[in-house]
């Protein structure tokens, strides 16, 4: 198998990889259409980990596909290797978050796939196969069924598969998202190791997470991306020498500082309307339990935050990744319970009164909230409070949200509000009849 | 390497092991016997198939036992041919309605629809058809049976490969378009196995309908054309005929263990063997067992003689076919062109169609008028009503025995075969027992013809009931148990919504069973002795027999109508409802 250190080439070289002016747009029916990705560039060198941080929703994962050829972006061009884009092509190899797997395969035969439509004979395919299984420490595992394995050996099938092919870049979709905490250190662990010694035949990799550490942890470079349109916040170049040490002062520095940038208002938008797409009743809102909310509220009251904390260290006591805290964390905003500032989390007033407070006394003071914080809550209610009947049909409410953001959308706001709205009793809905009522069964 | 790869430790012992190893094997003998003895019967009955019609004419059915071996391989062997031809049509056509949309806008309804037309009327035309098609051999009439046992079995086969090809996992379909495996690759490492599972038991399904109808189209009568293909259908024609009672249990007896064989045969192993496709990425505890299929696993000169075999299926799996490259991604086309496409041809297949139904219309209207549609409506009132009692009366009996056997594991497992065997077995080889039965006590035909449309349907609610027990969670039955709901409460609120589903899937089995069973079940002879009740099934039923065309083509197109409104109107809504508050996962 041909070596590459990556420590021979140098930065300047040409890219291997480079993305001019991309922009997906999804088409959302009659409502106009909704904006993934705007206006990214990006380049590739060779002997280079990029990673793209961002949360959900900020079009990582379809830049990745962009690059990969498994989608065709709406505007602006992709090129490997100085050639456009315009499907899938050899030199490039994806490794999913999902593993994606061949459930009627062996380890063997999956690894095979990529060689079989490449035509390749079938003793050169066993010859290559059993040398990438070899490399990733899958030995003796050849004839196995991926349901027979872990969900760290899958992703080894699925990363011995990415390498048979000798791909010139790697590209990882949230590659450990779906592993245990322990399972999905050993496997970066490895990798880092199989690449810096240069054992891999490939020449650069790109990684998609949502996980700060681990994008400072393997990347030499980190893109981290905003959401609502995606687009690229800010570029950190990581200089820490590998193999690197999360307690090291300079890596906290770094993750600290990657929070803050995530964290960070936008500067032109007032406060609160900046946090979700969309104002008014057509805000698109996160589907956040309420007990998340109290939990997050009550942690943040209690020892040893007194009110106020560092998000990196809360997130790791909760064992929440960004893309569950972040969206805690905002809903809380919205509701005034609690203010984000570079980085920090702050219970308001309120928020401190809710923790002390009784169940029904929190439920007063959430429906309050509602009230006077989320349009869409409000709105709902005064129709209600208008109607003799006092019920409404949420179809209604449906259709009329549809007009502002995508079907999926509009549903898992109305769900969000819902929920919301039972648990401050604020609105009551039936599910059978799909109904808005003022009453709960009594 | 199909077989290579999945045994290779195997192989690796095996090269450990001496030479005299490599001998055939107990199984080998067992496995190679059974295949000699395969090939033999089926090389005579396809000679006799093609033998020339006057052998027919010459050779007519003799209710000697000695022969039933023969008439019960004729039988199979259309029973073979038909499930090829069925899954040939699934492939081709489910793949195009998947690929294509213009072609899927056209196929799907045209399936939905062709599932509810009684298959049995297909008969009428096909028969005339195929016998014109081959006038010297009997071949034409072959045929005409395989021809109706297809149309019994293939919808519902396309409709599961189309759905599977739908929604074939997306990340998977990215490594495939990733790795730009050829559509012919994609289609045998993705898209078939993904498929298999469903398949598979859609071809059991229909299987059992197929037994059914094999025995209803051997012995044809359609005017003046009269004809008996060699078979337990055409036995058990002529022995009613002849009020021969022993002959029926003979064709009985003979009916049971073809059906037995099959499903130990053919059935069982394959299902044995699609277990491994099935998409679950842990592994399940109970697999389907198969002894025949662990015997061939454990052949291993057969196996070593069958490798060429499998290497050049693997070839052949691995050729890149020269196809127009699938489109790797969605081109940005001019969007205005493809909708005036669309119109066109949505324009082209309606002119089509209303064409085809206006021809229709005016044939059918030159002979017939209102009164007969109106006839035809009133019988078709009268078969809906006994399809929904009798459905009805099923459930009230099949659903808590059901429940009864689907809790008690060590029953379940006994009786679920059972029940499978029972509705894959012919219930109209069973009729004459029953008309016997009415003769001799003078009851009404009106009501005591009615219970045989579902004798062999019913089964379809029992299988689906057993199966939604066993599958009710244990955590679920504790905490009923612990919070002590008894009687009617546990009924209405633990295991009634539990089994919903499965039962529903049971009851519409059961229902579009019976329609079809209605052209069979509403007249029934012994003999000189002709028994009919009122209704639709009897009406297409004479109408075939005296070679009406027009009578038929109403008749069938009345039903037709029935079936989709009864589908759309109770069916349907009653999925929905059970897919999206009742399903447990």
């Amino acid at each position: 198998m041909d070596t590459l250190a990556p420590a021979t080439l140098t930065a300047t070289a040409t890219p291997l990889v480079e993305v001019r002016k991309v922009r997906q747009v999804y088409d959302k029916g009659t409502s106009g259409s909704l904006v993934v990705l705007d206006q990214v560039d990006l380049s590739l060198k060779p002997g280079e980990v990029i990673g793209l941080l961002g949360r959900s929703g900020s079009g990582k994962s379809t830049l990745l596909r962009a690059i990969a050829g498994l989608l065709r972006p709406s505007e602006g061009e992709v090129f490997f290797q100085g050639r456009p884009v315009d499907g899938p092509t050899d030199g490039v190899s994806v490794v999913f978050q999902s593993f994606a797997l061949f459930p009627w395969l062996t380890v063997l035969q999956n690894v095979e796939v990529g060689l079989e439509a490449q035509g390749v004979n079938a003793a050169e395919r066993r010859k290559r196969a059993l040398a990438a299984i070899d490399l990733i420490g899958l030995d003796g595992f050849e004839s196995a069924y991926p349901k027979e394995l872990s969900g760290g050996m899958r992703q080894r099938v699925g990363l011995a598969r990415a390498l048979v092919v000798h791909p010139k870049v790697l590209l990882m979709d949230e590659p450990f998202s779906a592993l245990d905490v322990l399972t999905a250190e050993t496997l970066r662990t490895d990798l880092l190791d199989l690449w810096c010694e240069g054992r891999m035949p490939i020449e650069s990799i790109l990684i998609v997470t949502h996980n700060i550490e681990e994008a400072v942890l393997m990347c030499d470079r980190i893109l981290i991306f905003g959401s609502n349109p995606g687009h690229v916040i800010a570029e950190i170049r990581v200089d820490l020498p590998q193999p690197r040490n999360r307690l090291d002062p300079a890596f906290r520095v770094l993750v600290e500082d990657i929070y803050q940038r995530m964290t960070a208002k936008k500067g032109t938008q007032p406060t609160r309307d900046g946090l979700f797409p969309g104002t008014g009743i057509a805000m698109e809102l996160p589907r956040v339990s309420t007990n998340l909310m109290s939990g997050m509220i009550e942690a943040l009251a209690g020892d040893p935050y007194r009110g106020k904390a560092d998000l990196p260290p809360l997130a790791a006591s909760l064992h929440l990744g960004i893309d569950d805290l972040f969206p805690v964390a905002e809903t809380l905003q919205l509701l005034r319970f609690a203010e984000l500032e570079g980085g920090d989390i702050r219970l308001t007033p309120a928020g401190l009164r809710f923790s002390d407070s009784d169940v029904d006394e929190r439920k007063r003071l959430f429906a309050q909230h509602l009230a006077s914080y989320v349009p869409l809550a409000a709105h709902i209610r005064r129709i209600l409070d208008e109607r003799p009947t006092h019920r409404a049909p949420a179809s209604r409410f449906r259709d009329e949200l549809e007009d502002h953001m995508s079907e999926d959308y509009a549903a898992g706001t109305l769900k969000a509000v819902t929920n919301w709205a039972r648990y401050g009793e604020y609105f009551a809905y039936d599910e059978h009849s799909d109904l808005f009522t003022l009453e709960n069964p009594s | 390497m199909v077989f290579h790869s999945i045994d290779r430790p195997a192989q690796r012992d095996m090269a450990a092991l001496s030479s005299s190893r490599r001998l055939p094997n107990l199984y080998d003998l067992i496995a190679i016997a059974f295949l000699v003895a395969l090939g033999t019967l089926a090389a005579h009955g396809l000679a006799e198939m093609r033998a020339p019609m006057t052998v027919l004419a010459g050779d007519p059915i003799v209710l000697d036992p000695a022969r039933l071996p023969e008439y019960a391989l004729r039988t199979t062997l259309r029973m073979v041919a038909a499930i090829l031809a069925s899954l040939l049509f699934t492939f081709v056509v489910a793949t195009l309605a998947a690929k294509s949309r213009r072609a899927e806008m056209l196929i799907v309804p045209a399936l939905d629809i062709l599932q509810s037309v009684p298959v049995l009327g297909f008969l009428t035309f096909t028969v005339t058809f195929f016998i014109g098609l081959f006038p010297d051999s009997q071949m034409g009439a072959e045929c005409a049976s395989i021809f109706a046992l297809f149309t019994s079995q293939a919808w519902n086969m396309t409709f599961s490969f189309y759905q599977s090809l739908r929604t074939a996992p997306r990340d998977l379909d990215e490594v495939c378009r990733g790795f730009r495996l050829s559509a012919w690759q994609r289609f045998w490492r993705l898209e078939a196995p993904f498929a298999a599972p469903g398949l598979v038991w859609n071809t059991m399904m229909s299987m059992s309908g197929g037994w059914f109808f094999v025995v209803a189209s051997e012995a044809i009568t359609v005017g003046n054309t009269t004809v008996q293909l060699p078979g337990l259908g055409s036995w058990l024609a002529v022995a009613i005929d002849r009020q021969d009672v022993t002959a029926v249990v003979w064709a009985v007896l003979t009916m049971g263990v073809v059906i037995l064989l099959y499903d130990q045969l053919i059935f069982r192993p394959i299902v044995a063997w699609a277990d491994k496709f099935r998409f679950e990425q842990t592994a399940s505890g109970q697999r389907p067992g198969s002894w025949v299929y662990d015997l061939v696993r454990r052949t291993r000169l057969l196996r070593k003689l069958t490798a060429p075999l499998a290497s050049l299926w693997d070839r052949v799996l691995m050729l890149r076919l020269p196809s127009p490259r699938l489109p790797a991604m969605v081109e940005r086309q001019s969007r205005d062109l493809s909708r005036v496409m669309d119109v066109l041809w949505i324009g082209a297949v309606a002119a089509i169609g209303a064409w085809g139904v206006w021809r229709l219309v005016t044939y059918v209207s030159a002979s017939l008028g209102w009164a007969d549609l109106g006839e035809a409506f009133a019988g078709d009132l009268a078969t809906l009503v006994r399809v929904i009692v009798l459905i009805a009366l099923a459930s009230l009996v099949w659903v808590p025995l059901g429940v009864w056997i689907g809790l008690r594991p060590k029953v379940a497992e006994r009786v679920q075969p059972v029940a499978q065997f029972l509705a894959a077995f012919p219930a109209n080889v069973l009729f004459p027992v029953a008309v016997l039965a009415i003769v001799a006590t003078g009851a009404s035909p009106n009501i005591w013809l009615s219970p045989l449309m579902v004798l062999g349907t019913q089964w379809y609610i029992l299988f689906n009931v057993i199966a939604g027990a066993s599958a009710f969670p244990t955590d679920l039955r504790e905490a009923a148990a612990v919070y002590r709901l008894g009687g009617f409460t546990w009924w209405r609120r633990v295991i009634l919504p539990g089994i919903f589903p499965y039962y529903i899937t049971g009851a519409l089995t059961a229902s579009g069973g019976s329609w079809n069973a209605s052209i069979v079940a509403e007249v029934a002879n012994w003999g000189d002795t002709k028994l009919e009740a009122f209704g639709l099934g009897a009406y297409i039923a004479k109408a075939t027999e005296a070679g009406d065309f027009p009578r038929v083509i109403l008749g069938i197109a009345v039903m037709s109508l029935f079936v989709t409104l009864f589908n759309r109107a109770l069916w349907r809504p009653l999925t929905v409802f059970a897919e999206k508050r009742m399903r447990i996962n």
